[in-house]
C-alpha cells in the first residue's frame, strides 16, 4: 500500500517537473522573443509568479471554495450514524491514519466526491440522491472509491495539475495576445540592426509560438490521462478495500442511469466526482475526459475473479486489452477473494435523509405524540411550538434554544447634575432632572429599572 | 586512489541501501502494530456494547436468558484473552453468539421496534464489519511484513535486527466469516 503511495508520489513529481518546464520554457522563449536576453529572465519570472499567485489561491481557498459553491453543508456522528460508520469502516479497511470531514449537498443527482490536499482538511461530500439511490453495499463501494481517492493522494495532485495546467493556458493566452499586437516591438528591435540577435528572436518567437499554441494541449492530454489512470486505481482500490467489487458497479450503474446532472458542478470541478457530473450518460470518451467510461468501469468490476489489484488488472485486460496498474503497485498486491452480499438495503429511509438534510441547514426535527413531524427552523426562540396536526404544545429540547442572554441590569452613568437624557434599550428617551439623586430610574416605555451612577 | 574512491562508493552506496531497506522494514512494522491497535479499538467497542445490548434484550424476552449467559460468557472470555491466537479464537465464538441473539430477537416485535434496540444493532453490525474491515487490513499488512523479512535480500537485515514473522487474525470457520445478517 505504501508502495502504491510513494510510487504516485513518484509519478505526480515527474508530471509536475513536466509541466513546470513547459511553463519556464514558454515564459523564456516569449520574454526571449519579445524583448532579447533580459526579456528571458523576465519570461521566467513572470511564468512562476502566474503559477505561484495561482497555487496561493487554489491551496489557501480550495477547499472551502468548492463545498460553499456546492453548498455542502458539514454533518456531525448524530446526525447519521448509518453513514458515519460506512466511512469509518472503509477508513479502517484503507488503513487512513486520518477521519476526513462529512459534507452532505441537497441534490437529487447522484454523486460524490473527495476533496482535501492535507489530511486535517480533507473531506467527502456526498448528495443526497446518492443516499436516497444507493444500498449499504453500494455506498460503501462509493465511499472507498473516495477514501482511496484520500489515500492515494489523488486531491492533491489533481489540484497541483489543474494549478499546472491554469498557469499555461493563461501564460499561453498572453502570449498569443501580445503576438497579435506585438509587430511594433519586433521591428524596432529588428531595426537596431544586430542581425544575429535578431535571427535568435525570430528563432526564440516560433519555438514560443509552438509552446503557446501546444503547451495547454499537451498539458491537458497529460491531465486527463493521469485522471482517468487514478480513476482507474481509485476503483481497483475500492474493489481491494470492500472486498466486493459488485457493489461500487451497481452504484457506478445506478449513478448512470440517473442522468440528472448535479446543478452545482462545472468543468473545473469534474474530476473530483466519482462519475464526470457533466456527462451524464457516461458514454462518449475522448481524450479529453477525465473519467473513464462508465460502461467499462462497470464491465471490469463485473469481470473480476477476486478483490485483488491482479484481479483488476487481469479483469481489465479482458475488457479493453491493456492494463491500468502500475507494476510497482500490482507487486505490493495481497491476494483476496471477494465476500458475500450483504443484502442491506439504504443506509436512512426517505424520511431520515430528509430530516438530515433539514438538520445540516440548522433545523430541529421533533414529533408529535400525534405522530406528526415537524421540522422548527433555525431562529425559532421559543422553548414550546404548537403541532401543526393536532394544535398541543410540544417542549423543544434545551439544546434548540440559543443560550439564553443573561438579564445585565442597565446603566448609565451621571456626568454632571443638570438636565440630562439617554436613550433606553427599548428606545425610549429617559430624562434626568437636576433634582433627582436616586440610585436607579423606572423608564417609561418598557418598565425597565436603570441603574443611575 | 581511484580503488579507494570505488571502495568509499560502494560503501556509501550499500550504506544507502541499508538504511532504506531498515526503514522501510521499520515502517512495514509499525503498520502491523497500528492496524492490530485497531483492532483491539474495534473488539474492546464491541465489548462496551454487549452489557448494554443485554440490559435491553433483557427487559423484552425473558426466555432468551440461555442465549444472553452465553453471549456475556464469550464476551468475558473475549476480554481475557492474552495472544492473537486466542483472541481470534474467542472474538470468533462471540460474533456467532451475537449473531444468536440477533436471530432470536426476531420473535420479538417489540424489542425490535424499541429505538435503543435499533441503535445498538446498528452499532454493533458496524462494529462487527469494522473488526471484518481492521482485520482485513492488519492481514494484508502482516503478509506485506512476513514476505518483506522472508525474500533475499532484506531477510539478511531482518535476520540480523530481530525482525521476527507476525501471526495472522484468521477466521476459521467460514460461516463465521460473515458478520451476522440482521433483518429489521
Amino acid at each position: 500500500m505504501w508502495d502504491q503511495i510513494r510510487a504516485n508520489q513518484r509519478r505526480s513529481a515527474v508530471l509536475i517537473t513536466v509541466m513546470l518546464l513547459v511553463l519556464v520554457l514558454l515564459g523564456a522563449t516569449t520574454g526571449g522573443a519579445l524583448a532579447g536576453q533580459e526579456g528571458i529572465v523576465f519570461g521566467v519570472g513572470t511564468a512562476l509568479i502566474v503559477f505561484g499567485v495561482q497555487l496561493a489561491i487554489y491551496f489557501g481557498a480550495a477547499e472551502s471554495v468548492l463545498l460553499a459553491g456546492a453548498n455542502a453543508r458539514e454533518i456531525r456522528r448524530d446526525d447519521s450514524p448509518p453513514l458515519f460508520n460506512v466511512v469509518e469502516e472503509m477508513q479502517l479497511a484503507a488503513g487512513l491514519a486520518f477521519f476526513p470531514r462529512i459534507y452532505l449537498i441537497d441534490d437529487p443527482a447522484p454523486n460524490a466526491f473527495a476533496i482535501g490536499h492535507k489530511p486535517e482538511n480533507s473531506a467527502v461530500a456526498v448528495t443526497t440522491g446518492l443516499l436516497h439511490r444507493l444500498n449499504r453495499d453500494e455506498l460503501q463501494g462509493v465511499i472507498a472509491h473516495e477514501i482511496a481517492h484520500l489515500k492515494n493522494r489523488d486531491v492533491q495532485f489533481m489540484t497541483l495539475a489543474a494549478v499546472m495546467l491554469g498557469s499555461i493556458v493563461i501564460l499561453s493566452q498572453f502570449v498569443l495576445r501580445s503576438m497579435a499586437f506585438g509587430g511594433r516591438s519586433r521591428s524596432r528591435s529588428s531595426s537596431r540592426g544586430s542581425s544575429g540577435g535578431g535571427q535568435l528572436q525570430l528563432i526564440l518567437l516560433i519555438v514560443s509560438l509552438v509552446f503557446a499554441i501546444l503547451g495547454p494541449l499537451l498539458a491537458q492530454l497529460l491531465y486527463f490521462a493521469c485522471s482517468r489512470k487514478r480513476e482507474y486505481l481509485a476503483d481497483a482500490c475500492a474493489a481491494q478495500f470492500t472486498r466486493y467489487p459488485e457493489g461500487l458497479a451497481g452504484a457506478l450503474e445506478k449513478i448512470a442511469q440517473a442522468r440528472v446532472a448535479p446543478t452545482f458542478a462545472n468543468k473545473a470541478t469534474a474530476p473530483m466526482f466519482i462519475i464526470n457530473p457533466l456527462a451524464a450518460t457516461g458514454q462518449s470518451v475522448s481524450l479529453f475526459s477525465t473519467h473513464p467510461p462508465t460502461a467499462d468501469r462497470i464491465r471490469i468490476l463485473r469481470g473480476m475473479a477476486g478483490a485483488s489489484f491482479a484481479a483488476y488488472e487481469e479483469s481489465c485486460r479482458r475488457a479493453l486489452g491493456r492494463g491500468v496498474i502500475a507494476p510497482g503497485t500490482l507487486a505490493g498486491d495481497t491476494p483476496a477473494t471477494i465476500r458475500q452480499a450483504d443484502q442491506a438495503g439504504p443506509i436512512e429511509s426517505r424520511r431520515e435523509i430528509a430530516d438530515l438534510t433539514y438538520r445540516s441547514h440548522g433545523y430541529l426535527p421533533v414529533t408529535c405524540t400525534c405522530g406528526a413531524h415537524i421540522n422548527v427552523p433555525p431562529g425559532f426562540d421559543r422553548d414550546k411550538i404548537h403541532c401543526l396536526r393536532c394544535s398541543s404544545l410540544i417542549s423543544l429540547p434545551a439544546v434548540h434554544m440559543p443560550p439564553a442572554a443573561t438579564p445585565t441590569a442597565m446603566q448609565y452613568k451621571r456626568t454632571g447634575t443638570s438636565w440630562e437624557a439617554f436613550r433606553c434599550q427599548c428606545g425610549r428617551t429617559v430624562q434626568l432632572s437636576p433634582a433627582f439623586n436616586a440610585a436607579q430610574i423606572r423608564c417609561t416605555g418598557c418598565g425597565q429599572s436603570i441603574q443611575v451612577i | 586512489m581511484i580503488a579507494l574512491i570505488v571502495i568509499a562508493a560502494i560503501a556509501l552506496i550499500l550504506g544507502l541501501w541499508l538504511a532504506g531497506a531498515y526503514n522501510g522494514l521499520i515502517r512495514l512494522r509499525n503498520q502491523v502494530e497500528n492496524a492490530w491497535a485497531q483492532i483491539d479499538v474495534q473488539l474492546k467497542r464491541r465489548c462496551d456494547l454487549i452489557p448494554n445490548l443485554v440490559e435491553t434484550v433483557k427487559g423484552y424476552a425473558k426466555h432468551e436468558s440461555g442465549t444472553l449467559e452465553k453471549v456475556i460468557q464469550a464476551r468475558n472470555i473475549a476480554m481475557s484473552a492474552k495472544t492473537v491466537g486466542e483472541r481470534a479464537e474467542a472474538e470468533n465464538v462471540l460474533t456467532g453468539t451475537l449473531k444468536t441473539l440477533f436471530a432470536v430477537s426476531e420473535a420479538y416485535p417489540d424489542l425490535k421496534a424499541n429505538a435503543n434496540f435499533m441503535r445498538l444493532q446498528e452499532e454493533l453490525t458496524s462494529t462487527e464489519n469494522k473488526v471484518a474491515f481492521s482485520r482485513q487490513f492488519y492481514n494484508d499488512s502482516v503478509m506485506n511484513f512476513n514476505t518483506k523479512i522472508e525474500v533475499f535480500p532484506s531477510n539478511l537485515i531482518a535476520n540480523s535486527f530481530g525482525f521476527t514473522r507476525r501471526e495472522f487474525f484468521e477466521v476459521k470457520d467460514e460461516a463465521i466469516r460473515e458478520a451476522p445478517k440482521v433483518s429489521f
